[in-house]
């Protein structure tokens, strides 16, 4: 049993996303090649080569991969994948837009966003926004694999020593080209990888009303989220979305600060260790998930919060 | 240019989802359907671009049983032109109906093919990527906004980090995220008028493509349950006990 694991960076740093993606891959066996692919990203592949699970680094360093185009990179994968029982990817937005291509390149079914691996052919995975899981099974003789970050633990990121080699990545197909982008800059932690998550929705009024929770999670080094409502509002942008169609967060401590609990919201984040809920509405639904409760307007509760933190 | 639209027959996005006493599948019986929130934005999107006179023609194709007319026919309401049904049993695979798909593009042509980024039953997030690669087309996935462009097509798309803009060229698939824009609801002569539009069955064997399903569901079980805790009376109350009774700050 080959696996083959598709790193996800920014062609400086290796994501932590990655980490998550070798847990699961590392249920599978033990012959794990990482690749990564991009441009000028030789510190990625150095980082990638210490990482605790990972026995081959493959390093694709090619123009065509700098900003991750999906028509790209599956071509180079394609060219790769010969040999490997399992591919897999983290189940962000990079690897939702590459594996289901290689996967269709190659003829098979993609198995999204597994929760738990059952056997090397049987995964358990959510659906319905999270209000099942099935455990299914592929017959297809590669298994195209995305892996929900928060539903395994990181591998240790050192303590490895793997082999670094250089595979030629001529795989420019020239139908999509990078334009722009704008990107999120913050301090703050990264969402998905924050110890602490404290977020805001409808009921936060408008966007400056944010800046109460930015003291907060300041206090406690704590990432900043919000609920489809806020973001739909204009409160804040899409890239701090929680939810179905946002990020999956599992942080050991989640706020939840003037959000009513849409199902769609509560698929994002009710894997967290601990749930605080602030709502004014005592009926709002998101109580029914809290392990602690704070009926109050928020407005008076978070200053009061932040001075006592 | 023509539009592809492709659309899913779902469990309506405000039904509580229930998981059958056997664990074999979720209880459909007796809920209310509808079309895929996901492919609705891509409806309207088409309808939009036919509007501002960058389409002319608007096809709109799904994968399923006869019911899915239903939804073919809500999408025909919003403003499509004329239907596809591909006949098949509910339940293919995403491969078999991107092949399924692929057959149709190529038959119908279109500069661009619409696709919700992911159905809300499944959520898979697969067939227009998989569309994609089959017809080895460029792809704007997740688009939160899209222009025509005379060399091709320029897509903004929702990443974790923020946002990124990629250039296409055509024909070319996008699939929309929930910003791309409002859906509109059909008004009542559309629908009677959308009841008169055409609506053509397909069967896969006349595409050439055998559907099958390489991925079995084996069973389904609700999710761990989370039980309800305390409600705290004060912000006092509540720094107590996340640093003694949680211990998580």
């Amino acid at each position: 049993m080959r696996i083959l694991v598709i790193a996800e960076h920014d062609n400086q740093t290796l994501k932590p996303a990655t980490l998550s993606t070798l847990a699961a891959a590392a249920e599978l066996g033990s012959n794990i090649t990482l690749l990564v692919a991009g441009h000028q990203c030789q510190a990625v592949a150095d980082q990638a080569a210490q990482v605790s699970v990972v026995t081959k680094v493959l390093l694709a360093d090619n123009r065509a991969c700098a900003n991750q185009l999906a028509e790209n990179v599956a071509k180079l994968v394609l060219g790769l994948a010969e040999g490997y029982s399992h591919i897999l990817a983290p189940s962000t937005t990079t690897g939702k837009n590459l594996l289901p291509r290689v996967a269709a390149l190659l003829g098979v079914n993609q198995l999204s966003d597994i929760s738990a691996v059952v056997s090397a052919d049987t995964f358990k995975r959510p659906i319905y926004a999270g209000n099942a899981i099935a455990t299914v099974q592929s017959s297809d003789p590669v298994k195209v694999i995305t892996v929900r970050g928060t539903a395994f633990d990181a591998v240790a990121a050192t303590g490895g020593s793997a082999t670094i080699e250089t595979v030629s990545a001529d795989c420019d197909v020239k139908q999509s080209c990078f334009v722009g982008e704008e990107l999120a800059s913050s301090d703050r932690p990264e969402l998905t990888a924050a110890r602490v998550v404290v977020s805001g929705g409808r009921g936060m009024g408008n966007g400056e009303n944010f800046e109460l929770l930015y003291n907060v999670a300041d206090k406690l080094g704590a990432a900043v989220g919000a609920s489809r409502a806020a973001v739909d509002a204009g409160f804040v942008p899409n890239d701090m979305q929680v939810g179905q169609t946002g990020k999956m967060v599992a942080p050991e401590l989640y706020i939840a600060v003037g959000i009513s609990g849409a199902i769609q919201h509560l698929a994002g984040m009710k894997d967290s260790k601990i749930i605080v809920a602030i709502n004014k509405d005592e009926e709002a639904p998101i109580f029914q998930v809290a392990d602690y409760g704070l009926v109050a307007d928020l407005f008076e509760v978070i200053p009061e919060l932040e001075q006592k933190l | 240019m023509k539009i592809l639209v492709a659309v899913k027959r779902v469990i309506d996005y405000n039904v509580k989802v229930r998981v059958k006493s056997d664990q074999s599948d979720v209880d459909l019986a007796n809920v209310k359907m509808a079309l895929n929130p996901f492919c609705e934005i891509a409806v309207e999107q088409a309808v939009r671009l036919k509007e501002a006179g960058q389409a002319d023609e608007i096809v709109v194709v799904s994968v399923g049983s006869k019911s899915c007319e239903e939804q073919l026919r809500t999408a025909l309401a919003l403003g499509a032109d004329r239907a596809i049904r591909i006949d098949t049993e509910d339940g293919p695979d995403s491969l078999s109906v991107a092949r399924l798909l692929a057959e149709v593009a190529r038959t119908e042509q279109p500069g661009l093919v619409l696709l919700g980024k992911q159905a809300i039953d499944s959520d898979n997030n697969q067939t227009g990527q998989m569309l994609a690669a089959l017809l080895d087309w460029p792809q704007g996935t997740f688009a939160c906004a899209m222009t025509v462009t005379d060399e091709g097509v320029e897509v903004t798309r929702e990443v974790d980090g923020g946002m990124q803009t990629v250039a296409l060229t055509q024909p070319a698939i996008v699939t929309t995220d929930l910003r791309l824009n409002e859906p509109r609801y059909a008004s009542l002569p559309n629908i009677m008028k959308a009841k008169r539009k055409p609506l053509a069955v397909i069967e896969p064997a006349a595409l050439g493509v055998t559907v099958a399903s390489h991925i079995r569901l084996l069973s389904v079980e609700p999710p761990a349950g989370r039980e309800a805790g305390i409600k705290v009376g004060s912000v006092d109350e509540l720094v107590d006990k996340l640093k003694n009774d949680a211990k998580v700050i």
